[in-house]
């Protein structure tokens, strides 16, 4: 079991990774995803894994719990990361109607600031 | 050393924080008027001048009162403030000069000056100079040697219409806040040497800190901070260019106090720092230096305030050299002549001021001839001239006779002869340029050209000037009456309490060398005087580097350096960043995996089941062909749409079910958003690396994973090495949350700050969802999206009837389901995030089904207010604790017994999770709408999603026949 879940990070990592590396904002977002998926599970796996042991606490006997505290962790983190997603797809929206380009890198022309000059 | 209690604490306190408390109140008060303004800032320092006078007594026995106050004890970081004879008599310089430039500063500053913003910049930078002299703790010393830099920074640009005034106050910013940066790490290593950053024990560490490696280091980046604040050679430059302020800026400022911080804190480190070589050989040749080169300029100067200012530069520099020698009779000279100084120059610069006010031009080649036309200026500026000239019997000519008694016993590498030398050219200088303020300003014809006629100012005006030189001639006769005591207190302050040796303020010392060279400087000042239009010529031919030029260079270069560094690092290129940092992370991970050791495998694995493994094929599946077609768009939303599926899946399987529902209502909510989004993105990815790059973010890509993979496989098949904190959780999730659910109480309760701020954040993510929407469909986009062809042919029913019916029906089943998964959520799987994103998708149903238009017409609450509901109830929940006297987001349970139900529980953290819930409904909501807002046409708000509108007020159309016949 471990090691499905240990290549299932692993592979979700890689192919999260091999999308952001793209230069379109589509792509950079669906590998943000994955790679969400990959480090959220990652996270949730640091408690163990255990099998029909909910951090449910039984009042009538004793039962064994998994860690319930990466678990906290990552049910904030999915909100957390729901809340990024929806900023970065409206940003390479915003930015793919005012230019009609969605390309991630910024070309030669457009960084020319030039150091501020005051008389 | 004693220590008082009692009130005295409070009031250490109080005197430095009236003037920030009061730097409020003048630009409230402005809209009352410039007088009300005015007021206030008097008030607030005359009463933190008060207070500063109740001490006297304890002063002047020569106790040391102290109040403590740990502020962040971990850092060394306490609010201790001390008061002893030095920093009495810079608190009273500081409240004292401030009075009197507060009143001046109401008649002087003309109606177009917003005076209540000059008031409140005056006193955080009065409060920041009184912070700085009563500190007992280094650390907070130069946190108030910083606001000083700030503040004065406000105050140099007051005129920021005017290009000097801006370029004088980045000037004076970049100088002294560098400074400051030196003197930081120079103060850091002295706390490091002694071991605290309390000024009181450092003081009584000299042999520690003499014989530490690291003296001359901290010695020198100390000095570095007080030689750039007190503009000491070659730093001296940027005083003049501050001159750009508005005169009483520069009085008080540049004049009395600002530029005595750096003298101040020599005076206050002395005990520790002075005595040695180094000492000697750095301040006092500085000092040297600066009161010499300082004089020079001031003399060629035709700006009054350009003369006064080189000139505060010279008697800085004196003050300095003195402090530099080392002695304690040094010491002495120094304290009296910083007296004496601050009363003749700041009444000389209110004098300058004047007379820019009253003739227009403070330039001396075009000024003469004032003394019968403004005889009360002539009076003040004179006598103050003669002061600072050196002359009998006033202040200045006490404390310069002094300075030079103690240059004829200074010995300079060898050299008897040099530094009384230099010296006396100096002194010669300073009674060459203080004459000249007299005679080419008020002696003379009158001219017939001034800019405005002159005539003495209003009383408002001259009145502060006047007191100050009074003072001026009343120290002069009654030195020791006056002053005496309070020179005594302060110097023995600096020696660090020991014992003075004899010396005696008075005018008459009998014929000693100083008083031959006070009548050399005096008729060699008289005739360079004579000589002045010669040397002026011989001057101005002279080749002399112009510091201003110098530092725009160095300022353009650094601006260079840094705008090609940042270019360079940062070129816009951000899948480069994202290499950059995926290799350096990578590459950390292979150098603490062939570094360290890793333990022996302690767990057995989990066997794996046949349904897990066809989950785990789905999703490996799924992935590689997301990586494989990403060019297609939509067919890899939807097969990441089948990994979230798994995902979530496998927290349900692994023992998560709050993960597992909140998991997938996300899933839900983010494929809504990514569709919609992708209806205005192209559908396909074009090739554009080259298959060479391509390879090169596979190979990446893949160690990346393996990475990752093989880490978590490792860290899973071992126990922890440390015992962990969750056991805690578990054993009081009931007893002291009230709730079954631990991962339910975790969050709202255990780690409630922790969700507090969660939930601020995802408010935040859907207003700038929201703002940018706003932004974009303000401009030309909107014009775009309502001419745009769509992707894929559009059905014809946008509202399929069935569906419309389906999810009306839903709704209500939908909005029960959230709040049972919402009540449960303490005891069971569930809770305010998964039940504000259930409702969040019940809601979503309508508008995809029956419209947006459709249902925004429904929409009785904005998300905006829900999701500030949900932040403000939270925070309420926990603010509550206070009342009970527990810590923010406490929470409290109990049981009630309502017949005839069962007894049920209730907590506080129900609230809590109320709070949740609203924010996480409104975020999720605000960022699906604002992005359906794009999608908006014309056209649709007469598009009902049934065949039969509910809502039409008109009967069909063949009533209406019935009706017309």
């Amino acid at each position: 079991m471990e090691a499905l879940v240990a290549s299932a990070v692993g592979v979700m990592t890689a192919a999260g990774i091999f999308l952001i590396l793209r230069r379109r904002t589509f792509p950079v977002i669906l590998g943000l995803s994955l790679l969400t998926y990959a480090v959220n599970v990652f996270l949730f796996a640091t408690g163990r894994l255990a099998l029909d042991a909910p951090a449910v606490l039984n009042k009538y006997e004793d039962v064994p719990y998994t860690d319930p505290l990466p678990q906290a962790l990552v049910l904030t983190a999915i909100v957390i990361s729901f809340g990024m997603t929806a900023v970065i797809v409206m940003i390479s929206l915003s930015a793919y109607l005012s230019s009609k380009d969605d390309h991630i890198d910024m070309s030669a022309s457009d960084s020319t600031d030039a150091p501020g000059e005051d008389a | 050393m004693t220590a008082q209690t009692g009130v005295s604490h409070l009031s250490l306190f109080l005197i430095a924080a009236l003037p920030f408390l009061g730097a409020v109140f003048p630009a409230l008060l402005i809209r009352a008027g410039r007088n009300a303004a005015a007021s206030a800032a008097g008030l607030t320092t005359f009463l933190a001048l008060m207070g500063l006078l109740i001490h006297i007594p304890s002063v002047m026995r020569g106790d040391v009162v102290t109040a403590r106050f740990d502020w962040i004890p971990g850092l060394g970081l306490n609010a201790n403030f001390m008061l002893d004879g030095l920093g009495f008599l810079f608190a009273l310089l500081i409240l004292g000069i401030g009075l009197l430039i507060i009143l001046y500063a109401r008649f002087y500053l003309s109606r177009e000056d917003p005076m209540g913003q000059f008031y409140t910049y005056l006193l955080l930078f009065q409060g920041a100079m009184v912070g700085i002299v009563l500190s007992d703790n280094v650390l907070l010393l130069l946190i108030f040697w910083e606001l000083t830099s700030l503040s004065s920074f406000l105050l140099i640009g007051y005129w920021r219409h005017l290009p000097e005034g801006r370029q004088g106050a980045r000037m004076a910013l970049a100088v002294t806040g560098s400074g400051g940066l030196a003197m930081i790490a120079g103060m850091l290593i002295l706390g490091n040497i002694v071991g605290s950053y309390d000024l009181s024990v450092i003081l009584q560490n000299k042999d520690l800190i003499q014989t530490s490696p690291y003296y001359l280091p901290a010695l020198i980046l100390i000095l570095l901070g007080c030689f750039t604040k007190s503009a000491q050679f070659p730093f001296h430059f940027w005083l003049p260019h501050a001159m750009a302020a508005p005169t009483p800026v520069s009085a008080y400022l540049h004049s009395a106090t600002m530029v005595k911080a750096g003298l101040f804190l020599m005076a206050r480190m002395w005990p520790v720092l002075a005595g040695t070589d180094a000492w000697f050989y750095i301040v006092a040749t500085t000092g040297l230096i600066t009161m010499l080169i300082g004089a020079a300029i001031a003399l060629f100067k035709d700006d009054l305030k350009a003369l006064l200012a080189f000139s505060t530069v010279s008697h800085l520099g004196l003050v300095t050299m003195l402090l530099g020698f080392g002695t304690k009779i040094a010491v002495v000279a120094a304290i009296f002549h910083i007296i004496n100084h601050a009363t003749f120059k700041a009444a000389l610069f209110m004098t300058a001021g004047i007379i820019d006010h009253e003739a227009g031009t403070r330039d001396i080649k075009r000024l003469g001839g004032l003394r019968h036309l403004m005889p009360i200026t002539f009076t003040i500026g004179t006598v103050a001239a003669l002061s600072m000239a050196g002359l009998p019997p006033l202040n200045g000519f006490l404390s310069k006779e002094m300075m030079l008694e103690e240059t004829v016993h200074t010995t300079w590498l060898h050299s008897h002869y040099l530094v009384p030398g230099l010296a006396l050219l100096a002194a010669l200088f300073s009674a060459a340029y203080s004459f000249r303020f007299v005679a080419h300003v008020f002696l003379g014809p009158e001219r017939e050209d001034y800019p405005t006629h002159p005539h003495d100012p209003p009383v408002g005006l001259w009145l502060a000037p006047a007191f100050l030189v009074v003072l001026v001639v009343l120290i002069g006769l009654y030195s020791a009456a006056i002053v005496g005591p309070l020179v005594a207190v302060v110097s023995s302050a600096v020696v660090g309490g020991e014992k003075l040796p004899y010396y005696s303020l008075k005018l008459w010392h009998g014929f000693t060398p100083a008083l031959y060279m006070s009548v050399v400087a005096t008729l060699g000042g008289l005739f360079l005087l004579s000589l002045h239009k010669r040397g002026e010529q011989i001057w101005n031919a002279l080749p002399r580097p112009e510091a201003k030029v110098i530092f725009d260079a160095i300022i353009g270069a650094l601006t260079r350096l840094s705008c090609w560094i940042t270019d360079e690092l940062h070129n816009g290129v951000i899948s480069r960043y994202a290499i950059i940092l995926i290799t350096f992370t990578v590459g950390l991970g292979y150098y603490a995996y062939s570094t360290g050791t890793i333990g022996v495998e302690t767990r057995i694995p989990l066997p794996a089941q046949p349904i897990p493994i066809i989950g785990w094929i789905c999703l490996v599946g799924a992935t590689l062909a997301i990586m494989w077609f990403h060019r297609n768009r939509l067919l890899s939303l939807v097969l990441i749409g089948v990994v979230g599926l798994i995902v979530s899946m496998a927290f349900n399987y692994l023992s998560a079910p709050d993960l597992a529902l909140t998991q997938i209502s996300v899933e839900v909510v983010t494929m809504i958003l990514l569709l919609l989004s992708l209806n205005f993105l192209p559908t396909e990815t074009p090739w554009d690396s080259s298959a060479s790059r391509r390879w090169r973010d596979a190979a990446i890509s893949v160690v990346a994973g393996i990475g990752s993979g093989a880490l978590i496989y490792a860290l899973m098949m071992r126990d922890f090495a440390f015992p962990t904190i969750s056991d805690f959780h578990l054993a009081n999730s009931y007893k002291g949350g009230g709730g079954t659910n631990v991962v339910n109480v975790i969050l709202v309760d255990f780690r409630g700050f922790d969700t507090f701020g969660e939930i601020i954040v995802l408010g935040i993510a859907a207003l700038i969802i929201f703002a940018l929407t706003e932004a974009v469909l303000s401009t030309n986009v909107r014009g775009y999206l309502l001419n745009r062809k769509p992707h894929w042919p559009q059905s014809g029913d946008s509202h399929p009837l069935m569906m419309v019916v389906a999810t009306r029906v839903m709704m209500p089943i939908a909005l029960m389901v959230g709040a049972y998964i919402f009540f449960r959520g303490h005891n069971q799987p569930g809770g305010g995030f998964i039940a504000g994103l259930i409702v969040a998708i019940a809601y979503l149903m309508q508008y995809m089904a029956s419209g947006y238009t459709w249902a925004i017409e429904r929409q009785r609450f904005y998300y905006h207010g829900t999701i500030g509901w949900g932040v403000l109830i939270a925070a309420a929940t926990g603010l509550g604790a206070w009342f009970n006297e527990r810590p923010f987001l406490t929470s409290d349970f109990g049981y009630i017994h309502w017949p005839p139900l069962e007894e049920f529980e209730w907590a506080t953290a129900i609230l809590f999770d109320t709070g949740v819930f609203l924010a996480v409904l409104g975020a999720v909501m605000l960022a699906l709408d604002s992005l359906s807002r794009f999608a908006w046409q014309p056209g649709m708000a007469q598009e009902f999603p049934m065949d039969i509108n509910p809502l039409r007020d008109d009967p069909p159309e063949e009533e209406q026949e019935k009706e017309q016949a």
